[in-house]
């Protein structure tokens, strides 16, 4: 790739990493030389063409992509939309959530560290960035929240199963916005030998974009196999947002296309109004947290507010600058979907698919499910909608099986 | 001249270092941590900086951590700190802030320097806010007559750290270790180095902080920096005691040893 198609693939954000008045660097000094380390690793690997190909390989052969676009014909009908989901759940270790940590080994290793770090809320991301770890042979070291840890007890077996090592975080709120602070705090001392191996499109410059880059294959994919499979790009593109990866990764290739609407759906919890939720920008303010300006959960004196969500993915209080950019702009659409309206959307496709999806997922459904009549009656026809499947439902068995009071009792 | 680099100066002239001790804004309570910071003035220490409790304070180490959660249990408020600041300020010592930029920026920038200087504030050291993000702290703080205290750190290139530099007013914070706050055994081999290097581009003075915890370490670092700046082995003083009285008594005797060894810098 030429020096000017990188660039004007990459015009946003700018050099300092900012997305119009979000994004940017707000990270303690000792941070800033690895950081440029970094983003000069990411810029060099993205022009190179054997570091292209052997992600390309990895992806293909490793984490079996392309993923499906799959028309869900009997959720169509119900939705009153051609309904095409992208199998992200059919992925390696059932989410996009693996295309991002192969990318980021790889970089791992090609900047010559040997030790990687993540944060994990209900323990995907972790178990993800083990994955990864044990196939580059690299130590991982992950950090959850106490609370997570015993919400999550199998995925911190799967965790050590592959060999990394949990450490449970039991300052602050004990969640997942606790275990970001303790991985920056580890970086900040072992920063020599250390990848920080972020688990969402969200974070200091140039993590934001790293990911995004590493994940937009999903929005790549969807609109060429869009295009066989329909004739014609769709009319929207839906996903769910919490740290907002795998909308990234979906709104991508689409963000130049204006005849295609982009909905993110935020984590409404119980209700934006009830103050229990995780909806940042539908709900929240513009801030900073975790090392980037965006919009944040937060009370009047700027303190991090804690986010509330059936889906542990979305559980978070703030939202990667992109999103935040994109919806100042106007040129994706947020809006809030409650726990019932996802859980309601989860049974859905259960039940008309054979599919059980995650219940992060579940929101994107849930909000193309209300989306579609509006999208229907301004088209004057029926309404072709890619819905990003981001991640498979097994983790989600237990919340959902007492959801539904499907458990049998002991 | 700010005032804190008049209190360095005189500190110079005298052949000692400055001894700057840091407690959280509301810990463990708001009148509680006035009286802290009253006895840390009382028996030795020069410079008070009163941090703004936040959240999510990533540079702090575990110490810190549970002291701002403390404080932010309390319910302290932005409005709170700036009280505290102005009752600590009227004891005579200078009185500088520290916290994380999100409180600022919701307070808003311009607001937050005016009723910081009104409060008596000489100025903010900004542990997550590089002079890169910094325009509109840079207008308040020129606006108001604010100190601005940007960190340095053994990672930064020369580039960085000229830059950094040039961008302070009053001293500059060396960080003297790559991690968090926190008092560890041993005072750290890089810190010397920082100094020089910070040195070599300005005549500002030259704090030096995270890991000081005794006398003898404090004096370690008195030998070669202006400035000794203590946190977690204070605040330690008043975490896990049965009343603040007892925990006063530990703070005292601390500040009392700390202000000594700033006085016998090792050469």
């Amino acid at each position: 790739m030429s020096a000017d198609a990188l660039a004007a693939e990459t015009a946003f954000p700018d050099a300092a990493g900012h997305f119009g008045r979000f994004g940017g660097r707000f990270v303690p000094e000792a941070l800033v030389a690895a950081l440029d380390e970094l983003d000069a690793a990411h810029r060099a690997a993205m022009a190179d063409e054997s570091f292209r190909a052997e992600f390309a390989a990895l992806l293909r052969d490793y984490a079996g992509t392309p993923s499906l676009l799959y028309a869900a014909r009997r959720f169509s009908a119900k939705a009153g939309a051609r309904v095409l989901l992208k199998r992200e759940d059919l992925n390696h270790t059932g989410a996009h959530k693996v295309r991002n940590v192969l990318g980021q080994a790889l970089l791992t290793r090609r900047m010559g560290k040997t030790r990687v770090i993540a944060e994990t809320g209900a323990g995907q991301h972790g178990v993800a960035t083990a994955t990864a770890a044990a196939l580059f042979d690299l130590e991982c070291v992950v950090y959850m929240g106490q609370v997570d840890t015993e919400r999550q007890a199998l995925n911190v077996a799967r965790m050590r199963m592959l060999g990394a090592t949990v450490v449970p975080v039991t300052t602050g709120s004990r969640t997942l916005k606790d275990a970001m602070n303790e991985a920056m705090r580890d970086w900040v001392a072992n920063v020599d030998n250390t990848h920080y191996l972020i688990g969402t499109a969200a974070g200091p410059h140039p993590f934001p974009a790293l990911v995004r880059d590493f994940v937009r294959g999903i929005g790549d994919e969807a609109r060429q196999q869009c295009l066989d499979l329909t004739g014609a790009l769709p009319d929207a593109v839906t996903a769910c947002v919490g740290g907002g990866s795998n909308a990234l990764g979906i709104f991508h290739a689409f963000v130049g296309d204006p005849q295609v609407r982009l909905y993110g759906f935020e984590a409404g919890g119980d209700g934006v109004e009830t103050g229990r939720h995780a909806a940042s920008i539908t709900g929240g303010s513009a801030g900073v947290l975790h090392g980037t300006r965006t919009y944040v959960l937060q009370d009047a004196d700027g303190q991090t507010c804690e986010s509330h969500s059936i889906s542990a993915g979305l559980d978070y209080p703030g939202v990667g600058p992109e999103h935040a950019w994109l919806h100042d702009t106007g040129r994706a659409t947020y809006a809030p979907v409650t726990d019932d309206e996802a859980m309601a959307a989860f049974e859905l496709l259960c039940r008309t698919e054979g599919i059980i999806p995650a219940i992060e997922s579940a929101h994107a459904l849930a909000g193309t499910l209300k989306i579609a009549p509006k999208l229907a009656a301004d088209l004057g026809r029926e309404p072709t909608i890619v819905v990003n499947l981001s991640g498979r439902g097994d983790k989600d068995v237990h919340t959902a099986g007492n959801y539904f009071g499907v458990l049998d009792k002991e | 001249m700010s005032r804190i680099g008049v209190a360095f100066d005189k500190a110079r002239a005298d052949g000692r270092a400055l001894l700057v001790g840091c407690m959280p804004a509301g810990f463990p309570t708001v009148e509680g941590s006035i009286a802290a910071m009253t006895a840390m003035v009382e028996a030795g220490v020069d410079v008070i900086e009163v941090e703004i409790p936040y959240s999510d304070p990533v540079m702090d180490g575990p110490v810190i951590q549970r002291a701002s959660d403390i404080a932010l249990a309390g319910g302290v408020r932005t409005a709170d700190a700036l009280r505290i600041i102005e009752a600590v300020a009227a004891t005579g010592a200078p009185v500088v802030t520290m916290t994380y930029w999100n409180p600022i920026e919701r307070y808003g920038v311009d607001a937050f320097a005016r009723d910081l200087a009104a409060a008596g504030g000489t100025g903010l050291i900004t542990p997550d806010l590089i002079p890169d993000e910094a325009d509109e702290w840079l207008a308040a703080s020129d606006a108001y007559g604010l100190d601005r205290t940007f960190l340095v750190a053994p990672s930064s290139t020369d580039a960085r750290l000229a830059m950094t530099v040039e961008h302070c007013r009053g001293f500059v914070y060396a960080t003297a270790i790559m991690g968090v706050t926190g008092a560890r055994a041993q005072t750290s081999e890089a810190a010397p180095v920082l100094v020089s290097r910070v040195r070599a581009v300005t005549d500002l003075p030259v704090g030096v902080g995270l890991g000081v915890g005794t006398g003898a370490q404090a004096g370690t670092v008195a030998g070669y920096a202006d400035g000794v700046i203590v946190g977690s082995a204070l605040v330690r003083c008043l975490l896990d005691v049965p009343d603040l009285d007892t925990g006063l008594a530990a703070l005292r005797a601390l500040s009392a040893e700390l202000a000594e060894g700033v006085r016998n810098p090792a050469r």
